[in-house]
């Protein structure tokens, strides 16, 4: 299993499907096994969660161009990878992502508010890493890889059957963190699961400045199988991530997953696509929707309703409410919170620093008491 | 109490902290069976296994990577950096999450990571071997940083900051490695001084000279020296370089009226200039002439016939020295 085991050295990868663009299920032996017990009921609700994760990407961008978040890096078109693979974990799982995981932080049981509290520049990180078993999102592209990595290491040692998950974009291939992570992972074979989003993009970059071969195929370079699935087929997803972490849990080692997707919507929210990306491609992709072929998939099927979309649909405006609720609810931090936790024991150059500004703070108080006498 | 030298103290330091602590691991290039290039982990991946004595390969990135991993999930890495020079593939990693992982998380997650690094020159090494960049960590906030003088603080040190809930970069002049010092062994860590402390190890009334590392000992020949001639130097080992404990180097200038700061790290924007810049700030009435640095080139590493030039040694001190009192020197009728 796995096309690194083949030797291919990545030449002609295929792409693994389960569900076709117009929403036809189509089987594939190597996949199937692994989502055969997935149900109608199942894949309704993976169809509601991408919908849901839509919806809160859609509000979020919707407060920054508000000017109620500073910035927000969109999911649009990565529904399926990001739900497929997520749903495939268990709590005990640990993900190490980038900023763009916000579909994998929502299936991790991210409280909302905490989902855009980075953005809105409230604080640095959002949850409790070890709440949702999260750790805090990686802007430096592709650093995530090695702590996934070193965690996969710790799991290994401690005789878990857990496995860690990294998550990164097409861009994070050529980084050096990414193709250590490999080594590393391969070297010491530890459960770790390298999930690459191909989403054709690293801000103005085509995948093809990257790499010219699949990016799959750079896997059987380091001794680690991999699957190149479509990841815009939440099915196809879930049975590759399935398999990945089958191997992880069984000692099997390391995987790596390439999971072909297409941003749809800019980098972030500061991003103008237009300027190096033809339209018409956008056009090609819209018609590869991850949600409408699920959607198509079931109405197929009479396994969803339109009562039950609209239901969907509403309950995705609820979350979008309390979204946006809680993002203006939030409370700007105390100046004092620009020294807290830069260390865990006490700091003395930190400490004069800190009694030295609240000093400097305190003659604005008294200045104020003055002017108004 | 025994006799040992400096490399093998840190090799019991080593040992102690792994027996106390089955989180603690140790990870590195050659570390294993070879010992480390300078034996520092000889027989320790013998004693407690490969899985805890860890030969990896060659990537300092994926070294302080796999360590911000595994103090995730509550292990206490301690990794070696082959030497100095090399360190620098596996900055990003230091700076960016090693450092500051603990701030972002709002202290959710703790990063006790602590980093060798042998460094500092003296060993007729080619480039890369000999450097002193410490200066590129005392400068990032979130790291705490070390450089120990002699066996007992290489001991006692390694210990503390593998037991300390923050990254630690622990500096080892590896020209000291062989020498010899009684160590006591054991012994609680929260009675031995705390590793934020600086110590004088020399007391003196006319100038103060500070240092740390490989040049604690020619600081102290310089002292000796000196005193033959009548000036009386008071030498504070800094043990500490992230914080530098201000408030011992202060009181020492504060009597003498005098600083001279010695170190073979290059002179700008170096610990020097800061601890000029501080006890100026600090106690500027105090000071009888200006601070005076005795530092190493602002030059890239020079080739091992050339280090005698750029390293600070007895005769550059005590030339500063003199500066600093105002008497004859190399540099004489050029201030002001
Ligand atoms: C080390 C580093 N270099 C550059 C950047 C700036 N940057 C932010 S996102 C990005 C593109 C990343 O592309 P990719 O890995 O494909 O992920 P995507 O944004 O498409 O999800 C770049 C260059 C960064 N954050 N970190
Ligand atoms: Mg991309």
């Amino acid at each position: 299993m796995g096309h690194g085991e083949a030797g291919t050295a990545g030449q002609g990868q295929d792409m693994l499907q389960l569900i076709t663009d117009k929403g036809v299920r189509v089987s594939h032996p190597e996949l199937d096994p692994y989502i055969a017990d997935v149900t109608d009921e199942e894949l309704v609700k993976l169809y509601e969660d991408m919908v849901v994760v839509r919806r809160i990407d859609t509000e979020a961008t919707a407060l920054q161009r508000q000017g109620e978040l500073a910035l927000w890096p969109p999911l649009l078109g990565q529904e399926a990878s990001q739900i497929g693979s997520a749903r495939a974990l268990r709590p005990d799982d640990f993900v190490f992502s980038s900023y763009r995981e916000n579909g994998v932080a929502y299936c991790r049981g991210v409280d909302l508010t905490d989902l855009i509290r980075v953005w809105r520049g409230n604080a640095s990180s959002g949850w409790d890493p070890y709440e949702i078993n999260m750790a805090t999102p990686q802007i430096i592209i592709g650093a995530q890889t090695l702590h996934a990595t070193g965690y996969a290491l710790g799991i290994q040692q401690d005789g878990a059957d857990s496995a860690a998950v990294a998550y990164f974009g097409d861009g994070a291939t050529s980084e050096g963190d990414v193709n250590e992570a490999m080594v590393f992972a391969a070297s010491f074979q530890v459960p770790v699961i390298f999930f690459c989003q191909n989403n054709h993009w690293a801000i103005s970059e085509p995948v093809g400045l990257q790499s010219h071969i699949p990016l799959a195929g750079r896997a059987a370079g380091f001794g680690i199988p991999s699957m190149r699935v479509d990841g815009n087929d939440v099915l196809a997803v879930l049975a590759a991530t399935r398999w990945a972490l089958e191997r992880a849990r069984s000692g099997g080692g390391p995987s790596f997953i390439e999971a072909v997707t297409y941003r749809m919507g800019p980098h972030t929210t500061a991003d103008d696509p237009t300027r190096y990306r033809d339209a018409n491609e956008l056009e090609d992709w819209r018609a590869k929707d991850p949600i409408a072929r699920v959607a198509a998939l079931l109405e197929a099927s009479g396994a969803l309703t339109p009562a039950m979309e609209e239901q969907i649909a509403a309950a995705a405006d609820g979350v979008a409410k309390d979204l946006r609720a809680g993002c203006l609810g939030l409370v700007d931090p105390e100046p004092e919170a620009v020294f807290a936790h830069v260390y865990a024991t006490p700091n003395s150059w930190l400490e004069r620093q800190q009694e030295h500004y609240s000093r400097y703070l305190a003659g604005f108080s008294a200045d104020t008491t003055e002017g108004s006498n | 109490m025994s006799t040992m030298t400096f490399g093998r103290a840190i090799n019991a330091g080593l040992r102690k902290a792994m027996e106390d602590d089955p989180k603690v691991l140790l990870m590195g290039e050659d570390i294993g069976k070879l010992g480390g290039v300078f034996r520092i982990t000889d027989g320790l991946q013998k004693d407690f296994g490969a899985h805890r004595v860890i030969d990896t390969p060659l990537a300092e990135a994926a070294i302080m990577g796999t360590a911000v991993g595994l103090a995730y999930r509550g292990f206490r890495p301690v990794c070696e950096i082959q030497f100095d020079g090399f360190i620098y593939p596996g900055f990003d990693q230091i700076v960016c999450q090693v450092a500051k992982l603990h701030y972002r998380t709002q202290g959710r997650v703790k990063m006790p990571i602590t980093i060798r690094v042998p460094f500092g020159g003296g060993i007729g090494s080619p480039e890369h071997h000999s450097e002193s960049p410490e200066a590129y960590f005392t400068h990032t906030s979130g790291l705490r940083v070390v450089a120990v003088s002699n066996p007992q603080d290489a001991y006692t040190m390694i210990r503390q900051a593998i037991a300390c809930d923050d990254p630690v970069l622990y500096f080892e002049p590896k020209r000291r490695y062989h020498t010899k010092g009684e160590v006591e062994e054991g012994g609680a860590l929260s009675l031995a001084p705390s590793m934020e402390s600086a110590r004088t190890v020399a007391a003196g009334t006319d100038v103060t000279l500070v240092t740390y590392g490989p040049l604690v000992s020619t600081a102290l020949d310089a002292a000796t020296a000196a005193a033959d001639d009548g000036v009386s130097i008071e030498v504070i080992d800094l043990r500490s370089l992230a914080p530098v404990d201000y408030a011992v180097v202060e009181a020492s200038v504060r009597r003498t009226g005098r600083l001279v700061i010695t170190h073979e790290a290059a002179q700008s924007g170096g610990l020097g200039a800061e601890i000029a810049a501080s006890i100026t700030e600090r106690c500027f009435n105090f000071l009888e002439a200006a601070p005076v640095r005795v530092t190493g080139f602002d030059i890239p590493y020079p080739a091992s016939k050339l280090e005698k030039h750029h390293l600070p040694d007895l005769d550059r001190i005590l030339d500063g020295v003199d500066r600093a009192l105002g008497r004859p020197n190399s540099q004489s009728g050029l201030e002001g």
